[in-house]
Protein backbone atom coordinates (compact mmCIF):
# COMPACT_ATOMS: atom_id res chain seq x y z
CA UNK A 1 0.00 0.00 0.00
CA UNK A 2 2.53 2.24 1.22
CA UNK A 3 4.78 1.33 -1.82
CA UNK A 4 1.90 2.02 -4.72
CA UNK A 5 0.90 5.55 -3.10
CA UNK A 6 4.68 6.14 -3.01
CA UNK A 7 5.12 5.09 -6.84
CA UNK A 8 1.76 7.31 -7.51
CA UNK A 9 3.74 10.02 -5.77
CA UNK A 10 6.94 8.95 -7.66
CA UNK A 11 4.88 9.33 -10.96
CA UNK A 12 3.76 12.80 -10.76
CA UNK A 13 6.47 14.32 -9.76
CA UNK A 14 8.02 12.94 -12.97
CA UNK A 15 5.05 14.42 -15.01
CA UNK A 16 2.72 12.10 -16.99
CA UNK A 17 2.51 12.61 -20.78
CA UNK A 18 -0.77 12.84 -20.72
CA UNK A 19 -1.57 15.07 -17.92
CA UNK A 20 -3.13 18.34 -18.82
CA UNK A 21 -0.96 20.99 -17.53
CA UNK A 22 2.91 19.37 -16.94
CA UNK A 23 5.20 21.18 -14.86
CA UNK A 24 8.18 21.99 -16.71
CA UNK A 25 12.03 21.92 -15.85
CA UNK A 26 14.05 24.98 -16.22
CA UNK A 27 15.51 23.83 -18.99
CA UNK A 28 12.27 22.82 -21.01
CA UNK A 29 10.77 26.33 -20.26
CA UNK A 30 14.24 28.36 -21.69
CA UNK A 31 13.91 25.90 -24.64
CA UNK A 32 10.04 26.57 -24.88
CA UNK A 33 10.88 30.26 -24.59
CA UNK A 34 13.60 30.15 -27.29
CA UNK A 35 11.19 28.28 -29.40
CA UNK A 36 8.30 30.97 -29.37
CA UNK A 37 10.97 33.57 -29.81
CA UNK A 38 12.05 31.85 -33.03
CA UNK A 39 8.92 31.45 -34.36
CA UNK A 40 8.08 35.26 -33.88
CA UNK A 41 10.95 36.28 -35.62
CA UNK A 42 10.03 33.75 -38.68
CA UNK A 43 6.68 35.61 -38.82
CA UNK A 44 8.10 39.06 -38.44
CA UNK A 45 10.03 38.73 -41.60
CA UNK A 46 7.79 37.12 -43.05
CA UNK A 47 5.09 40.24 -42.35
CA UNK A 48 8.04 42.52 -43.54
CA UNK A 49 8.22 40.81 -46.63
CA UNK A 50 5.04 41.35 -47.20
CA UNK A 51 4.80 44.72 -46.10
CA UNK A 52 7.90 45.62 -48.62
CA UNK A 53 6.06 43.81 -51.69
CA UNK A 54 2.65 44.18 -50.91
CA UNK A 55 1.59 46.91 -48.33
CA UNK A 56 4.11 49.86 -49.76
CA UNK A 57 2.16 49.39 -53.14
CA UNK A 58 -1.05 49.94 -52.05
CA UNK A 59 -0.01 52.95 -50.16
CA UNK A 60 1.86 54.37 -52.87
CA UNK A 61 -0.51 53.68 -55.54
CA UNK A 62 -2.79 55.88 -53.47
CA UNK A 63 -0.36 58.28 -52.51
CA UNK A 64 0.63 58.84 -56.66
CA UNK A 65 -3.45 58.65 -57.65
CA UNK A 66 -4.02 61.71 -55.02
CA UNK A 67 -0.76 63.25 -56.41
CA UNK A 68 -1.82 63.03 -60.35
CA UNK A 69 -5.58 64.49 -59.30
CA UNK A 70 -3.89 67.47 -57.49
CA UNK A 71 -2.07 68.22 -60.46
CA UNK A 72 -4.35 67.67 -62.12
CA UNK A 73 -6.84 70.00 -60.56
CA UNK A 74 -4.38 72.97 -61.58
CA UNK A 75 -4.28 71.74 -65.57
CA UNK A 76 -6.92 73.34 -67.73
CA UNK A 77 -7.43 72.55 -71.28
CA UNK A 78 -9.41 70.04 -73.42
CA UNK A 79 -9.22 66.32 -72.12
CA UNK A 80 -10.91 64.92 -75.80
CA UNK A 81 -8.25 64.37 -78.53
CA UNK A 82 -6.93 66.56 -81.27
CA UNK A 83 -8.89 66.06 -84.09
CA UNK A 84 -6.96 64.40 -86.47
CA UNK A 85 -5.27 66.56 -89.47
CA UNK A 86 -5.58 65.95 -93.02
CA UNK A 87 -2.04 66.33 -93.98
CA UNK A 88 0.10 66.42 -91.33
CA UNK A 89 0.05 67.25 -87.61
CA UNK A 90 -0.09 71.55 -86.82
CA UNK A 91 3.74 72.41 -85.90
CA UNK A 92 3.57 73.98 -82.52
CA UNK A 93 6.88 74.97 -82.56
CA UNK A 94 9.35 75.03 -79.82
CA UNK A 95 8.25 73.69 -76.40
CA UNK A 96 7.12 75.90 -73.79
CA UNK A 97 9.03 74.68 -70.81
CA UNK A 98 8.61 74.84 -67.09
CA UNK A 99 10.97 77.04 -65.20
CA UNK A 100 13.75 74.75 -62.57
CA UNK A 101 11.69 73.91 -60.05
CA UNK A 102 14.19 73.79 -56.54
CA UNK A 103 11.97 72.96 -54.34
CA UNK A 104 12.11 69.09 -53.28
CA UNK A 105 8.28 67.45 -53.31
CA UNK A 106 7.00 69.33 -55.91
CA UNK A 107 4.46 67.60 -58.57
CA UNK A 108 4.89 68.85 -61.73
CA UNK A 109 4.13 66.26 -64.32
CA UNK A 110 2.78 63.08 -64.93
CA UNK A 111 3.92 60.66 -67.31
CA UNK A 112 1.92 57.93 -69.48
CA UNK A 113 3.66 54.97 -70.59
CA UNK A 114 1.27 52.62 -72.77
CA UNK A 115 3.61 49.96 -73.06
CA UNK A 116 3.20 49.64 -69.58
CA UNK A 117 -0.73 49.59 -69.84
CA UNK A 118 -3.27 51.62 -70.92
CA UNK A 119 -3.72 53.13 -67.66
CA UNK A 120 -0.07 53.86 -66.76
CA UNK A 121 -0.07 57.44 -65.80
CA UNK A 122 2.65 58.39 -63.06
CA UNK A 123 3.31 61.74 -61.18
CA UNK A 124 6.70 63.03 -61.32
CA UNK A 125 7.78 64.90 -58.64
CA UNK A 126 10.97 66.76 -58.19
CA UNK A 127 13.83 65.43 -56.28
CA UNK A 128 14.98 61.29 -55.75
CA UNK A 129 15.42 61.46 -51.53
CA UNK A 130 13.48 57.88 -50.39
CA UNK A 131 10.92 60.77 -49.02
CA UNK A 132 9.86 61.37 -52.98
CA UNK A 133 10.69 57.80 -54.62
CA UNK A 134 8.65 55.64 -51.70
CA UNK A 135 5.64 57.27 -51.77
CA UNK A 136 4.87 59.25 -55.22
CA UNK A 137 7.02 57.41 -57.79
CA UNK A 138 9.33 59.15 -60.29
CA UNK A 139 11.34 61.38 -58.90
CA UNK A 140 13.18 64.25 -61.12
CA UNK A 141 16.91 64.52 -60.66
CA UNK A 142 17.02 68.44 -59.94
CA UNK A 143 20.02 69.02 -61.57
CA UNK A 144 18.87 67.49 -65.15
CA UNK A 145 16.40 69.17 -67.39
CA UNK A 146 12.52 69.84 -67.39
CA UNK A 147 10.59 68.07 -69.72
CA UNK A 148 11.16 69.91 -73.23
CA UNK A 149 14.21 71.56 -72.23
CA UNK A 150 17.37 71.23 -74.62
CA UNK A 151 18.95 68.00 -72.67
CA UNK A 152 18.46 65.65 -70.29
CA UNK A 153 14.93 65.29 -68.36
CA UNK A 154 15.96 62.26 -66.10
CA UNK A 155 13.48 60.59 -63.51
CA UNK A 156 14.06 57.75 -61.39
CA UNK A 157 11.57 55.16 -60.02
CA UNK A 158 11.64 51.51 -58.17
CA UNK A 159 11.19 48.64 -59.91
CA UNK A 160 9.82 46.68 -56.85
CA UNK A 161 7.51 48.31 -53.81
CA UNK A 162 6.30 51.20 -53.46
CA UNK A 163 4.41 51.73 -56.26
CA UNK A 164 6.76 50.01 -58.50
CA UNK A 165 6.25 52.67 -60.97
CA UNK A 166 9.04 51.24 -63.15
CA UNK A 167 8.71 47.56 -63.14
CA UNK A 168 8.63 46.76 -66.79
CA UNK A 169 11.24 48.71 -67.82
CA UNK A 170 12.71 45.82 -69.79
CA UNK A 171 9.02 45.25 -71.76
CA UNK A 172 9.73 48.98 -73.60
CA UNK A 173 10.79 48.45 -77.12
CA UNK A 174 12.38 50.94 -79.64
CA UNK A 175 10.18 53.31 -81.00
CA UNK A 176 7.57 52.64 -77.58
CA UNK A 177 5.97 56.47 -76.74
CA UNK A 178 7.08 58.07 -73.37
CA UNK A 179 4.31 60.83 -73.09
CA UNK A 180 5.14 63.37 -70.76
CA UNK A 181 2.66 66.34 -69.47
CA UNK A 182 2.88 69.09 -67.80
CA UNK A 183 0.72 72.47 -67.11
CA UNK A 184 1.98 73.71 -70.28
CA UNK A 185 1.57 70.79 -73.01
CA UNK A 186 2.15 66.65 -73.80
CA UNK A 187 5.94 66.16 -74.54
CA UNK A 188 6.14 62.90 -77.15
CA UNK A 189 9.36 61.05 -76.29
CA UNK A 190 10.45 57.90 -77.90
CA UNK A 191 11.90 55.23 -76.55
CA UNK A 192 15.66 54.03 -78.22
CA UNK A 193 17.35 51.84 -75.89
CA UNK A 194 18.19 50.57 -72.52
CA UNK A 195 21.47 50.00 -70.53
CA UNK A 196 22.66 47.85 -67.72
CA UNK A 197 24.83 49.76 -65.41
CA UNK A 198 26.85 50.17 -61.86
CA UNK A 199 24.94 52.35 -59.48
CA UNK A 200 28.33 54.96 -59.65
CA UNK A 201 27.76 55.79 -63.73
CA UNK A 202 26.37 59.32 -63.08
CA UNK A 203 27.18 60.25 -66.78
CA UNK A 204 24.02 58.13 -67.91
CA UNK A 205 21.88 61.61 -66.39
CA UNK A 206 24.59 64.08 -67.80
CA UNK A 207 22.97 66.60 -70.47
CA UNK A 208 23.88 64.14 -73.18
CA UNK A 209 23.53 60.46 -71.33
CA UNK A 210 26.74 59.11 -71.29
CA UNK A 211 28.64 61.91 -72.83
CA UNK A 212 29.87 64.16 -69.29
CA UNK A 213 30.50 67.37 -70.72
CA UNK A 214 29.09 67.33 -74.47
CA UNK A 215 26.92 70.25 -75.09
CA UNK A 216 23.10 68.87 -75.94
CA UNK A 217 21.53 69.97 -78.93
CA UNK A 218 18.76 67.08 -78.20
CA UNK A 219 15.60 66.84 -75.90
CA UNK A 220 16.53 63.26 -73.94
CA UNK A 221 14.30 61.61 -71.51
CA UNK A 222 16.21 59.31 -69.36
CA UNK A 223 14.30 56.68 -66.88
CA UNK A 224 16.79 54.96 -63.82
CA UNK A 225 15.79 52.06 -61.70
CA UNK A 226 17.12 49.16 -59.97
CA UNK A 227 17.99 46.07 -61.50
CA UNK A 228 17.82 42.90 -61.07
CA UNK A 229 14.62 43.10 -60.31
CA UNK A 230 14.31 42.04 -56.49
CA UNK A 231 17.53 43.49 -56.03
CA UNK A 232 19.77 46.53 -56.79
CA UNK A 233 23.11 45.67 -57.48
CA UNK A 234 22.90 47.47 -60.68
CA UNK A 235 20.79 50.02 -62.51
CA UNK A 236 19.15 49.93 -65.45
CA UNK A 237 18.85 53.24 -67.62
CA UNK A 238 16.36 53.93 -70.34
CA UNK A 239 16.85 56.12 -72.97
CA UNK A 240 14.14 57.99 -74.68
CA UNK A 241 14.53 60.92 -77.45
CA UNK A 242 11.96 63.94 -78.05
CA UNK A 243 9.73 63.79 -80.81
CA UNK A 244 6.46 66.05 -80.97
CA UNK A 245 5.17 68.40 -79.06
CA UNK A 246 1.82 70.27 -78.17
CA UNK A 247 0.13 72.55 -76.11
CA UNK A 248 -2.41 71.27 -73.40
CA UNK A 249 -5.38 73.35 -75.43
CA UNK A 250 -4.39 71.19 -78.31
CA UNK A 251 -5.51 67.87 -76.54
CA UNK A 252 -3.74 64.86 -75.28
CA UNK A 253 -2.33 62.66 -78.45
CA UNK A 254 -4.91 59.98 -79.46
CA UNK A 255 -2.75 57.21 -77.64
CA UNK A 256 -3.39 58.63 -74.21
CA UNK A 257 -6.62 60.68 -74.43
CA UNK A 258 -8.88 57.62 -72.25
CA UNK A 259 -6.14 58.14 -69.51
CA UNK A 260 -6.17 61.67 -69.44
CA UNK A 261 -9.61 61.82 -69.30
CA UNK A 262 -9.75 59.37 -66.49
CA UNK A 263 -7.31 61.75 -64.72
CA UNK A 264 -8.82 64.76 -65.26
CA UNK A 265 -12.50 63.02 -63.95
CA UNK A 266 -10.31 61.67 -60.98
CA UNK A 267 -9.67 65.28 -60.34
CA UNK A 268 -13.28 66.52 -59.92
CA UNK B 1 4.64 32.84 -23.74
CA UNK B 2 1.46 32.92 -26.34
CA UNK B 3 -0.17 29.92 -24.59
CA UNK B 4 0.44 31.97 -20.91
CA UNK B 5 -1.17 34.79 -23.02
CA UNK B 6 -4.64 32.88 -24.28
CA UNK B 7 -5.05 31.17 -20.54
CA UNK B 8 -4.95 34.83 -18.84
CA UNK B 9 -7.59 36.39 -21.53
CA UNK B 10 -11.28 36.67 -19.61
CA UNK B 11 -14.60 35.41 -21.18
CA UNK B 12 -15.49 31.81 -22.32
CA UNK B 13 -13.42 30.25 -25.50
CA UNK B 14 -15.14 31.71 -28.12
CA UNK B 15 -14.59 35.47 -26.65
CA UNK B 16 -10.87 34.54 -26.03
CA UNK B 17 -10.53 33.43 -29.77
CA UNK B 18 -12.15 36.29 -30.42
CA UNK B 19 -9.85 38.87 -28.42
CA UNK B 20 -6.95 37.04 -29.91
CA UNK B 21 -7.69 38.09 -33.28
CA UNK B 22 -8.09 41.16 -32.62
CA UNK B 23 -5.19 41.64 -30.75
CA UNK B 24 -3.37 39.85 -33.49
CA UNK B 25 -4.69 41.93 -36.05
CA UNK B 26 -3.70 44.90 -33.89
CA UNK B 27 0.19 44.34 -34.04
CA UNK B 28 0.00 43.32 -37.29
CA UNK B 29 -1.55 46.94 -38.35
CA UNK B 30 1.26 48.39 -35.84
CA UNK B 31 3.39 46.72 -37.69
CA UNK B 32 2.33 47.79 -41.11
CA UNK B 33 2.20 51.43 -40.11
CA UNK B 34 4.92 52.16 -37.83
CA UNK B 35 7.29 49.56 -36.93
CA UNK B 36 8.40 48.96 -40.54
CA UNK B 37 8.31 51.83 -42.44
CA UNK B 38 10.75 53.45 -39.43
CA UNK B 39 12.44 49.95 -40.00
CA UNK B 40 13.08 50.24 -43.54
CA UNK B 41 15.11 53.50 -43.17
CA UNK B 42 17.94 51.82 -42.40
CA UNK B 43 19.07 51.32 -45.97
CA UNK B 44 21.64 48.54 -45.40
CA UNK B 45 18.65 46.20 -44.50
CA UNK B 46 17.00 47.17 -47.84
CA UNK B 47 18.54 45.41 -50.84
CA UNK B 48 15.66 46.07 -53.00
CA UNK B 49 14.79 49.85 -53.28
CA UNK B 50 17.66 51.96 -54.39
CA UNK B 51 17.00 53.61 -58.00
CA UNK B 52 19.16 56.01 -58.38
CA UNK B 53 22.25 57.05 -60.05
CA UNK B 54 25.07 57.96 -57.76
CA UNK B 55 23.97 56.50 -54.48
CA UNK B 56 21.56 59.21 -52.48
Amino acid sequence: MAATSRAAHAHRKVRTPGGRRRRRSPGQLIVQAAGELLITLGLLLVLYVAWELWWTNIDANNKQEQAVGNLFSEFDGPVAPAPEAADSAPDYGDPVVLPAIQQEGRTFAVVYIPRFGETYSRPVTSGVGTAVLDSLGLGHYPSTAMPGEIGNFALAGHRQTHGQVLDAIHTLVPGDKIYVQTKDGYYTYVYRNNQIVLPDRVDVIAPVPTQPGAVPTERFLTLTSCNPRFGAEERIIAYAAMDAWQPLSAGPPAEIAAQVAHNAEGAK
Amino acid sequence: MYAWIFRNLPGPLWMRILTALVLIAGVVLLLMNYVFPWFSEFSFLNPLTDSTIGGS
